[in-house]
C-alpha cells in the first residue's frame, strides 16, 4: 500500500473539545507529564454550547451560572491553561489500529497513537428525515442544533412563524432562540399526555415564552415545496388530523449518539442509550479507550458532561499508570418505563458513576417515583425519590442504591413503581 | 426575468433539445460533438432537478428487459457507454453484482425464465444459486430465501454526476445551456421552430423533445396527441452508512407485472437504500413522501433484513418515473416538423441515456440534418469524485498540502470540504442553490442533515456561489 500518513503520539488523546473532553483534559493535562491533545472538526472549541446562546450552563461543575458561550469560553481556558493541547478544525475520521486514528485537518493528513483514548463526540438530535416523516422536502425543517448554529455563529435569518417539535428541555431553548431570531414559535406539540410531563421548568418557560403546547400529539407530514407552509399533526388519541401552517419546522430533542467512530473502532454499544457500553469507571469495551459526557447518555445537561470529563481523567490515570484489568462485573438494566440507563456495567471495586449518580431515560411521568432494585428474583433495595421522573431530560438516582448489589451475582434491574 | 450568462441565443441554432435531464443532456453532449449549435433548454434553475435526480442510480445491464424493445436495446448499450464514460470523467460507479432473491416456489420457478430473457438480452453471465451462496454472499438477508439469480454485472453509479458530468462536456463541447427556460410554446415556421419561454424566445431548425414527465405537453404543443405521461412515484429510504456491510450488493426482487419492486441496494455515498414503491399519480409534481409509502417500504424491509430497519434514516425521497401508456421507449420523429420526441424513458434512462443520444443521432441524420463529425473535442470533464470507492479529496494528502480548503471539514457527516464547496460554487455548470450544492458536493446529505454543518455550508455558499442571474432557490417554472 502506499506509505502511512504521519503520526503524533501524545499521551492521551481526546476527541471532541466539549464540555466533557474539555473538562477531562483540563483534569488530566497538569499531572501529565506527556501530553494531552485534544481534538475538534469544529473551527473553535467548545462543543455545543458555543452556539447555544443563553443562560443555564455551569452550576454543578462550575457552581455558577453563565451562557453557553461564556461557560464554553470558560472550559477552553481552563483546559489550554493547563498545558493541553487543543486543535480545532481536525477530524477524526476513522481508525487504523486499536489506539490510533486517522485525522484530516487543514495542517494535513495525519495519524494520532495515544495510551489512552477518551471518545468525548457528543450527541446529536435526530432530524426528520430519522424520525420518518413524510411530505414535502421544503426549506425551513431545522433541528434545534442547526436552528442555533443559524442564529448564534451565523446570524442568519429563519423564518417568521415555527412549530417545535419535541416538549424536552432542548425545546424551549429552541424557542428562546426563536424569539430571539423574530420568529414566532406558534405551537409547541409532544406525544405526552400533560402538560406536567416537562415538570417544572417548563411551567415556568410556558409562561414567559407563552407558547401554546398540543400534547398527545404527533407531526404526520411536511407540507410545502420550497418553502415550509404548514405541518399536519394527528391526536395520538383521536386520530383527528389538522394542519398548522408555519414556515418553519424545528424537531427538537429525540437524540442520538455520535457514535460513528465508537461503531467504527467494533466498542460494544449498548442498545438503550447506542452509545459505548461503559462501566462506571467510563471504560469501553476497549482496553485504553474510554468515553464520557453525552456520547453515553443522550442527553444530559453541560454540566453533567463536565463531571463525566472530571471523572474520567481519574480513570485515565489510573490506566496510565498500570491499572490491572478490571474485574467481571454485572450488568445494570433498565426496566420500563426506564428507555435506558448509564453506565451499564458495576464491577468490583470500581468507583462509584460519575457524580455519583446513574442516568435513566423514562418513558412516561411519574410524580413520585419509588426506585427498586432487583437482583437474582429478589429485591435489593427500593428508595422514594423527591424529584419527578419526566420524559425529555435525563433522570438521576444515587448510585447509592446498587450498595447491596452483589457483584458476583445475576443482571440488575432497576425500575420503578 | 432574469438574463443568463451563456451566449445570446438570438440567433438560430441547428438543434434545441427541451430537458436538462440525463437524457436532455445526453443528447446535447452527443450532438455538440458534430459541427452543431445546440442549444439545451431546462425549465429549472439546474439541470438533473427532475427525475434524474431521485431514482435507484442502478447501472443496469438490462439482463430483465423486455427481449427485443429498443428500451433493452439502448439499456444494454448504455449500460456499456456510460460504464466507460464514467471511467473517463471520474462519475462514481461501484461494480457490486446483483441477486435476485426468490422467496416463493413462484418465485424460485421464475429464475431460469429469467435466465433465458437475460441472454436473450444478450447477457450471458447470470446464474441459478441455491439458498447457501445467496446467505453467503448476503448473510444479513431476512430468513427464507430460496434460491436466487446473480447478476455480476448490475453496478451503483451517482446520478448527480452523470447528468451534470453530460451537461458540463455539452457546454464545454459548445452547447449552450438555457436555465429557467421553460417551453411554453412553439411557433412552427418553413426555416425555424421558435420556442417560446418565459425568459425570451429560443429559434432552432430542429427541435428534440426530451422534457421528461413533460414531454407529453410539449408534444401537445406540436400538435400530437400521441400519448400521456402517468407520474408513477417511487418513495425510498437512505440508510445511514453503518448500514453499510449489511448490503454489499443490490438485491433484487423477482420482477412482477408492477414493475421492478423494492430493491435494497448500495449507494456509491456508502449508505444503504430500500425501495422504490410504485404508484400511479396524477400530479406531476407530487415528490412527496406518504405515510403508506414508508409503511408500505418498512414492511418490505422487515422481511428482506430486518436488520436494516434497526439502522438510522438517512433521508427519504420519491422520484416521478415517467411512464406512459406504450410498453417501449416511446422515440418517434416527425421530418416535416424538424422534431423528435424522446418519450417514456421510464425506469431505465439514467442507464440508456448515452445510448438514447446515439439513437436520436442517428434518426435526425436520417431524418434530413446535415452533420459532420468534429475533428478536435475538448477532453471529457474530470468530475469531482463525491464517491466512496475511490479516495475522497478530505482523504488525499497531497491535496490538502498543496490546499488547505481540502483539508477544511464542512460537513461532517459526508467529509465534504470547505475546498469542494467552493469548487461547486465556481464549476463550469455551478450550484445555484443548496440542493444543487447537495448534488455536486453531498454537502448536508447526511445523518445531521445539517444539525452540524447546514449553518456553516449555507454561509460558505453565500460567500462562493456566483452571481450570475439565476435564482438561488429552487424553482420550478412550468
Ligand atoms: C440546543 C441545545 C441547547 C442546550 N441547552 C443547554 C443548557 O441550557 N444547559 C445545559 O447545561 N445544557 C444544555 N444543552 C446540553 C449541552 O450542550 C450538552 O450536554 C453538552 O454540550 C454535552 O457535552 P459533550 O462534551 O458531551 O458534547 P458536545 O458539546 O456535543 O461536544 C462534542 C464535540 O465533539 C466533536 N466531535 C464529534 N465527533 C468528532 C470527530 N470525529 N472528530 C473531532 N471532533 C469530533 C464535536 O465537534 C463537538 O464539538 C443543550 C444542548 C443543545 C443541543
Ligand atoms: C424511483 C425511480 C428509480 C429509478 N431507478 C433507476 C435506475 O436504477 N437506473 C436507471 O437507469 N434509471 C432509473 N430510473 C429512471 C431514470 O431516473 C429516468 O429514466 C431518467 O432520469 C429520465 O431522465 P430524463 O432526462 O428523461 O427526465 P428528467 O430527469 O425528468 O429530465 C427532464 C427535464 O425536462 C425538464 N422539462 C420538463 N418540461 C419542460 C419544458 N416544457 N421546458 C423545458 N424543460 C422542461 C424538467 O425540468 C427536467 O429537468 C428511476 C426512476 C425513478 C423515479
Amino acid at each position: 500500500m502506499t506509505h502511512q500518513p504521519p503520526l503524533t503520539t501524545p499521551d492521551v488523546l481526546v476527541i471532541g473539545a466539549g464540555p466533557a473532553g474539555l473538562t477531562a483534559a483540563a483534569d488530566l493535562a497538569p499531572g501529565q507529564a506527556g501530553t494531552v491533545l485534544v481534538v475538534d472538526r469544529e473551527p473553535a472549541a467548545g462543543g455545543v454550547p458555543r452556539h447555544s446562546d443563553h443562560t443555564g450552563y455551569g452550576l454543578r461543575d462550575l457552581r455558577r451560572v453563565l451562557s453557553g458561550p461564556a461557560y464554553a469560553r470558560r472550559l477552553v481556558d481552563r483546559a489550554a491553561a493547563a498545558g493541553a493541547e487543543i486543535r480545532t478544525r481536525t477530524t477524526v475520521t476513522g481508525w487504523s489500529g486499536a489506539d490510533t486514528v486517522e485525522v484530516t485537518s487543514p495542517e494535513g493528513r495525519y495519524r494520532i497513537r495515544a495510551r489512552a483514548i477518551v471518545l468525548a463526540t457528543g450527541a446529536r438530535e435526530r432530524p426528520r428525515t430519522a424520525r420518518r416523516i413524510p411530505g414535502d422536502r421544503p426549506e425551513g425543517v431545522l433541528t434545534t442544533g442547526q436552528l442555533q448554529n443559524l442564529v448564534h455563529l451565523h446570524h442568519r435569518p429563519v423564518g417568521r412563524r415555527a412549530v417545535i417539535v419535541g416538549g424536552e428541555l432542548v425545546s424551549w431553548s429552541a424557542a428562546l432562540t426563536l424569539r430571539e431570531a423574530g420568529c414566532t414559535p406558534a405551537l409547541m406539540i409532544s406525544e405526552h399526555p400533560k402538560a406536567e410531563s416537562y415538570a417544572a421548568f417548563n411551567a415556568a418557560g410556558r409562561t414567559a415564552l407563552r407558547v401554546p403546547v398540543a400534547t398527545r400529539t404527533r407531526v404526520t407530514r411536511i407540507i410545502g415545496k420550497n418553502r415550509c407552509e404548514a405541518v399536519e399533526i394527528e391526536h395520538l388519541d383521536t386520530g383527528r388530523r389538522r394542519t398548522v401552517a408555519c414556515d418553519t419546522v424545528v424537531f427538537t430533542g429525540d437524540w442520538i449518539p455520535d457514535h460513528e467512530l465508537a461503531r467504527a473502532a467494533g466498542l460494544t454499544l449498548d442498545p438503550g442509550t447506542l452509545g459505548p457500553l461503559t462501566d462506571t469507571a467510563l471504560r469501553t469495551s476497549s482496553p485504553g479507550v474510554y468515553a464520557a459526557g453525552n456520547l453515553l447518555h443522550p442527553v444530559d445537561t453541560a454540566d453533567i458532561a463536565a463531571l463525566d470529563g472530571r471523572h474520567v481523567a481519574e480513570q485515565v490515570r489510573r490506566h496510565l499508570s498500570g491499572e490491572r484489568e478490571p474485574a467481571e462485573g454485572v450488568p445494570l438494566i433498565a426496566d420500563a418505563p426506564f428507555r435506558w440507563i448509564a453506565p451499564q456495567i458495576l464491577r468490583p471495586g470500581d468507583p462509584a458513576p460519575p457524580h455519583g449518580r446513574l442516568l435513566l431515560w423514562t418513558d412516561t411521568f411519574v410524580r413520585f417515583p419509588r426506585i427498586t432494585v432487583r437482583q437474582d428474583s429478589g429485591t435489593v433495595t427500593t428508595r422514594r425519590l423527591p424529584w419527578p421522573a419526566a420524559p425529555g431530560r435525563a433522570f438521576r438516582i444515587p448510585s447509592a442504591v446498587l450498595n447491596g448489589v452483589s457483584p458476583t451475582g445475576g443482571p440488575v434491574h432497576i425500575g420503578v413503581q | 426575468m432574469t438574463a443568463t450568462p451563456h451566449r445570446p441565443h438570438d440567433g438560430v441554432f441547428d438543434v434545441a433539445v427541451i430537458g436538462g435531464g440525463i437524457v436532455g443532456a445526453a443528447i446535447a453532449r452527443d450532438l455538440s460533438g458534430y459541427d452543431l449549435a445546440v442549444a439545451l433548454l431546462e425549465a429549472r434553475d439546474d439541470v438533473g432537478d427532475g427525475t434524474s435526480k431521485a431514482n435507484t442510480a442502478i447501472l443496469h445491464t438490462g439482463f430483465d428487459a423486455k427481449p427485443g424493445t429498443l428500451e433493452s436495446e439502448l439499456v444494454a448499450r448504455g449500460c456499456r457507454l456510460l460504464g466507460a464514460y464514467a471511467e473517463a470523467t471520474g462519475i462514481p460507479v461501484e461494480r457490486t453484482g446483483a441477486i435476485l432473491v426468490a422467496w416463493t416456489g413462484e418465485e424460485l420457478e421464475a429464475l431460469p425464465g429469467l435466465k433465458e430473457k437475460a441472454e436473450a438480452n444478450g447477457y450471458e453471465r447470470c446464474r441459478i444459486v441455491g439458498p447457501d451462496e445467496v446467505y453467503r454472499d448476503l448473510p444479513d438477508l431476512g430468513e427464507g430465501a430460496l434460491g436466487g439469480l446473480t447478476v455480476p454485472d448490475e453496478a451503483i453509479i451517482c446520478t448527480w454526476t452523470t447528468n451534470l458530468a453530460l451537461a458540463t462536456d455539452a457546454q464545454q463541447r459548445g452547447a449552450t445551456l438555457l436555465l429557467r427556460h421553460a417551453v411554453t410554446g412553439i411557433d412552427e415556421r418553413d426555416e425555424a421552430t421558435t420556442l417560446h419561454t418565459a425568459a425570451g424566445d429560443v429559434r432552432a431548425r430542429w427541435v428534440v423533445n426530451a422534457a421528461g414527465l413533460g414531454a407529453d405537453h410539449v408534444d401537445r404543443l406540436f400538435g400530437h396527441d400521441r400519448f400521456t405521461v402517468t407520474p408513477r412515484r417511487g418513495e425510498l429510504f437512505v440508510f445511514d452508512k453503518l448500514a453499510r456491510p449489511l448490503a454489499n450488493k443490490i438485491i433484487l426482487p423477482v420482477p412482477s407485472s408492477r414493475g421492478k419492486g423494492v430493491l435494497i441496494a448500495p449507494t456509491v455515498y456508502g449508505n444503504v437504500m430500500l425501495g422504490p414503491t410504485a404508484e400511479d399519480l396524477t400530479d406531476r409534481t407530487a415528490t412527496a413522501t406518504s405515510e403508506e409509502g414508508f409503511d408500505f417500504l418498512l414492511a418490505k424491509g422487515a422481511r428482506l433484513m430486518p436488520r436494516l430497519l434497526a439502522e438510522e434514516v438517512t433521508a427519504g425521497y420519491a422520484g416521478l418515473r415517467a411512464a406512459i401508456d406504450h410498453p417501449d421507449y416511446l422515440i418517434e420523429t416527425e421530418p416535416q416538423q424538424r422534431y423528435v420526441l424522446v418519450g417514456g424513458i421510464r425506469s431505465t434512462g439514467l442507464t440508456a441515456g448515452m445510448a438514447i443520444a446515439e439513437h436520436v443521432r442517428g434518426l435526425l441524420a436520417d431524418a434530413g440534418l446535415a452533420m459532420r463529425a468534429r475533428e478536435t473535442l475538448p477532453e471529457p470533464p474530470r468530475m469531482p469524485n463525491i464517491g466512496e470507492a475511490s479516495p475522497r479529496p478530505y482523504q488525499d494528502a497531497g491535496l490538502i498540502a498543496r490546499d488547505p480548503a481540502y483539508g477544511t471539514l464542512t460537513c461532517f457527516c459526508e467529509r465534504v470540504t470547505e475546498g469542494e464547496i467552493r469548487d461547486a460554487c465556481h464549476a463550469a455548470v455551478p450550484a445555484r442553490n443548496l440542493d444543487g450544492l447537495r448534488r455536486r458536493t453531498r454537502a448536508m446529505n447526511g445523518r445531521c442533515q445539517g444539525f452540524y454543518c447546514g449553518a456553516a455550508v449555507a454561509a460558505l455558499y453565500e460567500r462562493h456561489h456566483t452571481h450570475d442571474g439565476c435564482h438561488h432557490h429552487s424553482g420550478d417554472d412550468r
